[in-house]
């Protein structure tokens, strides 16, 4: 004869963990920071598609638009072919984008994803070490804006900002005065030639 | 058995069959005992359209239920029963989404 099963409880922790999880997904609307308010951007070395090690320093001078994405989060793929255009059109001004890949099945899943895009941008494999010291991301896309001088000047948190506002932020940060140039030597020399 | 599951308002979750191969579906799975897992029913995926996606996806959201079937074997012994399972899921709004969790799921039964 058949047992007969009765459910005596059920304990769920699934849903709690999703209103856990949701309640930390705030939007943040922001733009180019002053530069007194910026904060350096934290050192790292992660592996690109080549194994070859990638350090953020290696960006020094440049404007780099720091993208954390996942091949599983779609909202980042309305970003990625306008981070495409921004690469190729910008490139040659001193920029570079620079994705950082959360996903937890690694290279298995991105190459795929990168030959199928033609991504023309150096892709990485983030860790959740590098993730905790970019501030957690735990919401995707999350994109830092970071200039010159290694400084981020914004932070973008979902889909916050339209293609053109982000070319506008990157533009501006290309068109700043380069530290080098504001030095005491070259400011003096720029007021005896009256090139100011 | 039915596995009620609630989102915050304006969140989804792929449902088990995303139209995409990089979406991660959501996924109940169970301990192969002490029940035999019979069939598992993930409710019918709603089709909805958001700002980042040019084709409607197949998602779940506000409230709905997982529903197993399980049968227990010739050879369990009457009395107190625990289920253990995993929920694997992902969830999204319209402008984010946030990493893939795996919740825990334990479920007590009285065989008799």
């Amino acid at each position: 004869m058949p047992k007969r099963i009765a459910v005596a409880a059920v304990c769920f922790a699934a849903a709690g963990l999703v209103w856990t999880a949701c309640s930390n997904g705030v939007t943040v609307r922001a733009a180019v920071k002053a530069e007194k308010d910026r904060k350096p951007a934290p050192e790292f070395a992660l592996k690109d598609a080549d194994g070859k090690t990638v350090h953020l320093a290696d960006y020094k001078g440049k404007v780099v638009l720091l993208d954390f994405w996942a091949t599983w989060c779609a909202p980042c793929k309305v970003e990625i072919p306008w981070f495409m255009e921004f690469e190729q059109q910008l490139k040659d001004r001193g920029f570079a984008v620079v994705g950082v890949a959360m996903d937890e099945d690694g290279w298995s899943v991105v190459k795929p994803y990168l030959q199928e895009m033609k991504i023309n941008y150096r892709i990485l494999m983030g860790t959740e070490q590098v993730g905790a010291i970019y501030g957690g991301v735990e919401s995707l896309p999350t994109t830092f804006l970071i200039d010159r001088q290694g400084k981020i000047a914004s932070v973008h948190i979902g889909l916050d900002r339209g293609k053109e506002d982000f070319k506008n932020d990157i533009v501006r940060l290309l068109d700043a005065p380069r530290a080098d140039f504001r030095d005491p030597a070259r400011g003096l020399f720029a007021f005896l030639t009256g090139a100011r | 058995m039915k596995l009620k599951a609630e989102l915050r308002t304006g969140y989804h979750v792929n449902s088990d069959k995303p139209a995409d191969e990089y979406l991660i579906p959501l996924k109940l799975t169970w301990a192969k005992e002490p029940l035999q897992t019979v069939q598992i029913v993930y409710p019918k995926p709603q089709l909805e359209k958001y700002d980042f996606s040019p084709s409607p996806l197949s998602v779940f959201s506000g409230q709905f239920e997982i529903v197993t079937h399980f049968k227990a074997p010739p050879a369990i012994a009457p009395g107190p029963a625990m289920m253990t399972g995993k929920l694997r899921y992902q969830a999204c709004n319209n402008k984010e989404c946030l990493p893939p969790r795996t919740a825990e799921v334990t479920l007590s039964v009285d065989v008799q």
